[in-house]
């Protein structure tokens, strides 16, 4: 029954019974676009890797004019809340209970320290290793700022030049250094593959649990034209809610958009045909909402969300997760979207992912008109 | 009553126990992504390459980039010999950072005239970048210190000590928040998706004409899916604690009762959605509203700290960030009672709203 050309007049009018069923359901809407723009409100004021404003103790065990100049460049930054105080014993426990992330401690001898560096460290940093991210942050921060710290005093001492070696340092394509720059494009990533999973793992279940795919099943339409008959219609519904997506992003979050159009649209095109897949795989094998809301939470979120490489990097992964990844569509996806909006179209980075991407679609519709056997069991 | 209770509890702890499919769906995902995501969630700087673009043939260069070559916080050094192949490990995701040295960088430090070093970093990658960066400054700023004229007197030094995770594995913040997280979505499969399936199916509404009151209903649906997701956490901390040696510093009675409490919070939640909704798909996606913005606002992915103001003090009402410090807190740092129970409070408070507003609800359904 599979052979049979594709009729276009059948497929035509599944897509029109399936956009009739959209239109009356709410559900599908609230997927494609309330629970997006939910998610990339969350994402974008929720998610960010900026540290500033890290609470800090400093302890000022000497009260010495040097002592006291260094912790107001400490309080005078711009990355640090400063809390004075004389003895460590005031913030060892803040520090526990999560209020502070970092303690400086300014010994007694910090001026013979400076000049004498066998008496010891000059200064000490405590940070809360519990945040280990913001934990390397205020090692850096309270590192630079001391730094900065000796080398004006230097200069303003006249015992040194402003030094003859300089160092530029330059972000490409993210001089702003925004986190939230190259998070919200891989978010859009994360929140694409749980619409797309959403939609048609519940859609489709649905219909399977409620008895009306068998009867589909059992009119002349084959395989390939239901298939195709449930991609077209929120294949667009996807769509609708990548742009959603995208325009959030550039005219509220103003993350800015390197890349083309056209090369942007490509891949979308090509990753909604993925994830879609995936949905249809999910509901053509379990045939069951219960399930399938199951596994689109475990194998669509998380996945997406933690394996994906937007927040997290692949490369920093043990290389058997780092295989592992190579499975996950909303990979490729996130590398194309961040590269897109930040770098442009390097189609040397491009080109692979899309066609990872179009060789997932390609497993995920054979896995679906497997499962899809008319047969009513 | 309380016998019939009993009955009620028993036939749906073995409603959810029996069928081996259902079993295995409680069990493996949980296990299986704690041990994958352990691993894959970390922001450490690792395997990174950096890319040397030298024009420089004298000695301080040569010198320079061999106190770079030998930093340790890059696995491979790529030296290339031209601006393009330089710009292209860069645009192309080969290497992390680039470091351009100009041709009179020898000559003109041993003249004593100003000369500049370029570091071009990825902003694609700007966190992993900006912490690299720290460690390259540092090496630069020696190697600065050092090529100055004048007594060496050498640099003040900077003792550096991170307590609770000494060498700061990401393993030991990822674990106990993996605790809190896999958790969650758990006990909402246990409690909002199976009662409105329930609903859905019919099988709700005969228990709805038998002799127990609503109330009982209720605890009969909420009992066993608070033993069940404990048994379920249980599992998780006994791998965290024996498989992946993740040290235990405060009291397992209080993480049992913190536990039971962000459990209790989560059960509301879940009757509280079933109650609301007429439909299962309604239930997925209510459970999806909640889940996916409380993982994400959980400060698993980007500390709350970083949070806009108004956005962090919102957060309170997120009961899976406040099981997620006291996990973090008790296994790695035993905090004070006293910072244990200003987390545990929200949750108990969500945990009685929700559950009277589900009953309440209920009542007025079925009366």
């Amino acid at each position: 029954m599979d052979g049979p050309p594709i009729s276009a007049r059948r497929v035509r009018a599944l897509v029109k019974k399936e956009f009739h069923q959209i239109a009356r359901d709410p559900s599908s809407i609230l997927i494609a676009v309330i629970i997006p723009l939910l998610l990339l409100f969350i994402f974008g004021y929720g998610l960010s890797l900026d540290s500033h404003d890290l609470r800090l103790g400093v302890v000022l065990e000497s009260s010495d004019t040097e002592a006291r100049d260094f912790g107001a460049a400490l309080t005078g930054s711009d990355y640090f809340v400063v809390d004075t105080g004389h003895d460590i014993r005031e913030f060892s426990d803040r520090l526990r209970d999560g209020h502070l992330r970092g303690i400086v401690v300014i010994p007694e001898d910090f001026a013979v320290r400076l000049t004498d560096p066998g008496k010891g460290p000059a200064i000490q940093i405590i940070s809360d290793g519990s945040e280990p991210q913001l934990a390397a942050f205020v090692e850096n921060y309270v590192k630079g700022a001391f730094r900065v710290w000796l080398r004006q005093r230097q200069i303003e001492s006249g015992r040194v030049m402003p030094p003859a070696l300089q160092i530029e340092q330059r972000f490409r394509y993210n001089p702003s250094l925004r986190s939230r720059n190259f998070l919200i494009p891989g978010s859009i990533a994360v929140i694409m593959t749980v619409v797309g999973a959403l939609l048609t793992a519940l859609v489709v279940a649905r219909e399977w649990e409620r008895g009306t795919m068998e009867a589909l099943l059992a009119s002349p339409v084959t395989r390939a034209e239901l298939v195709i008959g449930k991609f077209i219609p929120y294949f667009f519904l996807g769509l609708g809610s990548f742009t959603v997506c995208l325009l959030l992003a550039i005219l509220v979050f103003r993350v800015p958009l390197v890349g083309s159009l056209p090369a942007l649209y490509a891949v979308t095109c090509l990753f909604l045909l993925t994830a879609l897949g995936l949905g249809l795989t999910i509901s053509a094998a379990t045939k069951d909402q219960f399930v399938a809301a199951q596994i689109a939470l475990n194998a669509a979120f998380l996945p997406a969300f933690i394996l994906s490489g937007f927040v997290f990097e692949i490369k920093s992964m043990p290389m058997w997760i780092q295989v592992i990844t190579f499975f996950i569509p909303a990979r490729y996806f996130v590398d194309s979207l961040k590269t897109l909006f930040l770098a442009g179209d390097v189609w040397s980075i491009l080109l692979p992912d899309m066609l990872l991407l179009s060789l997932t679609t390609i497993i995920f519709l054979a896995l679906t008109a497997r499962n899809m056997a008319r047969r009513l069991d | 009553m309380l016998l019939r209770l009993r009955a009620l509890v028993i036939k749906e702890i073995l409603a959810l126990v029996r069928d081996p499919r259902s079993r295995i769906v409680l069990i493996m995902p949980p296990l299986i992504q704690l041990f994958i995501f352990s691993f894959a969630a970390t922001l450490e700087v690792r395997n990174n390459s950096l890319a040397v673009w030298n024009e420089d043939a004298g000695a301080a260069s040569a010198e320079l980039v061999q106190r770079i070559g030998s930093m340790g916080t890059f696995e491979e050094v790529a030296y290339v010999h031209d601006e393009s192949a330089f710009n292209r490990q860069v645009d192309y995701q080969k290497s992390l950072l680039g470091i351009h040295i100009p041709q009179d960088f020898s000559s003109s430090l041993a003249a004593g005239t100003p000369t500049t070093i370029q570091v071009v970093a990825d902003g694609r990658r700007s966190n992993s970048g900006q912490i690299a960066l720290g460690y390259l400054s540092e090496v630069l700023e020696d190697f600065q210190a050092d090529m100055e004229p004048g007594p060496a007197a050498g640099a003040p030094a900077v003792a550096v000590r991170h307590w609770f995770n000494p060498n700061l594995h990401y393993f030991w913040f990822v674990v106990p928040s993996l605790v809190a997280i896999l958790t969650t979505i758990m006990t909402m499969i246990v409690t909002a998706l199976s009662l409105s399936r329930e609903r859905e199916l019919g099988t709700f509404e005969q228990l709805m004409v038998s002799p127990l009151t609503p109330s009982y209903i209720l605890a009969g649906k909420a009992i066993p899916a608070f033993f069940v997701a404990m048994a379920e956490a249980s599992l998780i901390v006994f791998f965290a604690v024996f498989v992946f040696h993740i040290p235990l510093q405060g009291s397992v009675l209080l993480l049992y009762l913190t536990m039971a409490a962000y459990i209790l919070s989560l059960v509301g939640i879940g009757l509280f959605i079933s109650a609301l909704c007429a439909t299962q798909q309604q239930a997925i996606l209510g459970v999806f509203s909640f889940v996916l913005p409380a993982v994400l606002l959980s400060g698993f992915a980007g500390p709350v700290d970083n949070m806009p103001d108004w956005l962090a003090r919102l957060t309170v009402v997120n009961p899976l960030l406040h099981f997620k410090e006291i996990c973090k807190g008790i296994f790695l740092k035993d905090i004070s009672l006293h910072a244990i129970w200003s987390h545990t409070w929200p949750m108990l408070v969500l945990a009685v709203l929700n559950t009277s507003a589900a009953l309440a609800i209920f009542r007025r359904k079925f009366s």
